[in-house]
């Protein structure tokens, strides 16, 4: 059985060097069984110039593999630079996928995919939203199971998809707080977020790990999974399962998933063998249950 | 030189500070419905329509407006108390209503065309094109910038966009984009964006430990408090946290933003109104702060800036503390 759900691989949100973060595109063109993958710096647009160079490159593998390529922007624009970066985007002759509502009106009626960081939380903004172009949504990270049911009733032909894997962004700002970490500001950064290739962990007094700064963004700590979801995801119509980027093995991330939605692997052994992939990090899911974002179902089972 | 004229829009969470707010000066007053509708959703916070009416009535008759808000995005499902709440501030006769979700704009300017709309700061509209999105497609007005701006940017953006600009002049301080911030719900479940409270007061607890005053939100310890220590009340981005070993405000100090030194620059950038934040402040605070604004405000149109400097409202920020964030960009 091969299932109709499709896989893709997310925006990577931290500030790999180039050569690595090529090496990653490489090797998700060549190796990982996913239908799309996102390129295009979202966090920050101080980093954009180091990889965007590549992106020709990196696309025409990845296309060459029979993967679309989808071209993710800037969660928040506030420069005239950043304008520019996304009228850019939308000339680039790739799908754009929109994560600051200024995309919309770059596009110029252009097909698009609304990005998890544009606040979509009901039935008419999705209409709105389709009405405009929107031929893919990426569910919100607060979406509940119960949202996410009643946005698939009203989708029409649009398809929405979930972040099924990795750090959940929580937040962005105008100020670095990787910058301000190390005793330094945005503008004189010495891009130090490239330090930390899953970002910063952020503890609280107790010693607990909570949050992950990432350059201007608030991430969680803990990699949302939602393995065990998988039959509820299909049976609501979530039709595509967004893995995010993290430093760990992405092609037997991905390989894993692709298993489980064509029913090679249960939902359960699906988790349990992310668990070995990634033994140090917490899993979450408290979202999805509506929810506070850091709960986890499976300490409940345990 | 044909400068706008400063609008002065002040909070009200309560009947009694509107007239506090309308009596020190203000403007203009915003405030919100009696539930999850607006951004401020406390307990014992906001006013029910028959509060609302004579609220608007009060400031209708010295010449004054009301601003509603209904600046939450509605709960798939369960559009029906956004949908009310826009007809009634419409019948009630809002000077204009503040939103923020795409599909409540949309729903306002379909149902009720000739309602003045302002965009809120919930909408997270940082950018020339995000704006023009908005005053393209549902006609707003004006729009409340998110606090992540410097003055230069501002007065670009407002050269540019041809709407009316708000920007925040006194009060707490959000340093993450308005209305893109997932932290408080991340640890209660409790979502800002839908439910109109960011760290709820019923997730908060005070916990004695170790000769230590612990503020928790949602069980996690957000700071920890010496005996003579003031307590700050547990926002997640105010908190001390541990990175790399170093115990910080690792996201922002106990600090208020005050721009009264800032007045004459956000007047040239051509800013249409100064917004006071508070709503969930009481009537002396509110008078208090408006009546300094006032001041400042009217000194400025008589060519005296400067004259009420930023120290008169030491004593009403956060740790005795003022910053004018993101309007200097060394704050970033």
């Amino acid at each position: 059985m091969t299932s109709s759900q499709k896989l893709s691989i997310g925006p990577l949100l931290f500030h790999w060097t180039p050569e690595r973060r090529r090496d990653f595109y490489f090797r998700m063109a060549d190796e990982a069984p996913v239908d799309s993958v996102h390129l295009g710096e979202v966090v920050c647009s101080k980093r954009s110039p180091f990889f965007d160079p590549m992106i020709p490159e990196v696309a025409e593998r990845l296309q060459k593999a029979g993967k679309e390529v989808v071209l993710s922007t800037l969660a928040l624009v506030t420069s005239e630079r950043e304008m520019e970066a996304l009228a850019g985007a939308a000339d680039a002759g790739l799908m754009v996928e929109v994560n600051d509502v200024a995309g919309i009106p770059a596009l110029n009626g252009q097909p698009f995919v609304v990005g998890p960081y544009v606040n979509l939380f009901n039935e008419d903004t999705l209409k709105v939203f389709a009405g405009l172009g929107a031929v893919r949504a990426c569910l919100h990270v607060e979406a509940s199971a119960q949202m996410a049911a009643l946005l698939s009733k009203a989708k029409g032909d649009m398809e929405l998809e979930m972040m099924v894997f990795g750090r959940l962004p929580l937040t962005v700002s105008a100020r670095c707080y990787h910058a301000r970490a190390h005793g330094l500001a945005k503008d004189s950064c010495q891009y130090v977020c490239g330090l930390d290739a899953d970002g910063k962990p952020v503890d609280t007094l107790d010693g607990q790990n909570i949050l992950i700064v990432n350059g201007t963004e608030t991430m969680s700590h803990g990699y949302v999974e939602l393995a065990a979801k998988l039959p509820e995801l299909r049976e609501i119509g979530i039709g595509r399962m967004r893995l995010m980027p993290q430093d760990a093995d992405m092609v037997a991330v991905a390989s894993l998933w692709r298993n489980a939605l064509d029913g090679k692997i249960s939902p359960d052994e699906t988790g349990s063998r992310l668990r070995e992939l990634c033994p140090d990090v917490p899993f979450v899911d408290g979202y999805w249950q509506g929810r506070e974002g850091l709960a986890w179902s499976g300490d409940e089972a345990e | 030189m044909n400068e706008p004229y400063l609008e002065l829009v002040c909070p009200a969470g309560t009947p009694a500070a509107l007239r506090a707010a309308v009596d020190a000066g203000a403007d203009t007053v915003y405030c919100g419905f009696r539930d999850e509708t607006n951004a401020r959703n406390f307990p014992g916070l906001n006013f029910d329509r028959r509060e609302m009416k004579e609220g608007i009535a009060y400031a209708h008759a010295k010449g004054r407006k009301v601003l509603i808000a209904i600046n939450t995005f509605p709960k798939a499902g369960n559009a029906q108390p956004w949908h009310r709440a826009v007809d009634d501030a419409h019948s009630l006769g809002a000077d204009a209503i503040i939103l923020a979700d795409i599909g409540l704009l949309d729903y306002a300017h379909r149902t009720h065309p000739g309602q003045r709309l302002h965009l809120s700061v919930q909408a997270a509209a940082s950018n020339a094109s995000a704006i023009a999105f908005y005053r393209d497609r549902f006609d707003v007005k004006r729009v409340v910038l998110p606090r992540v701006l410097t003055v230069d940017e501002i007065a670009k953006l407002t050269r540019e966009i041809g709407v009316e600009t708000e920007v925040f002049a006194f009060g707490g301080l959000c340093v993450m984009a308005e209305g893109r911030c997932a932290l408080s719900s991340y640890l209660t479940g409790t979502s800002p964006n839908s439910q109109g409270a960011c760290a709820p007061a019923s997730h908060v607890r005070y916990d004695e430990e170790g000769g230590k005053l612990l503020s928790r939100l949602g069980g996690i310890t957000i700071n920890s408090f010496e005996k003579n220590e003031p307590a700050g009340y547990p926002t997640p981005c105010k908190g001390r946290f541990v990175a790399d070993g170093k115990t910080s405000y690792l996201f922002e100090d106990p600090v208020s933003l005050n721009t009264i030194d800032i007045l004459p620059q956000l007047k040239a950038a051509g800013v249409k109104a100064l917004k006071i934040e508070g709503r969930q402040r009481g009537k002396a605070y509110v008078a208090e702060v408006v009546g300094t604004f006032r001041k400042a405000i009217d000194q400025l149109a008589g060519g005296h800036g400067g004259a009420v400097g930023a120290g008169a409202l030491s004593q009403h920020s956060e740790g005795g503390r003022q910053t004018t964030g993101a309007y200097k960009k060394s704050w970033r």
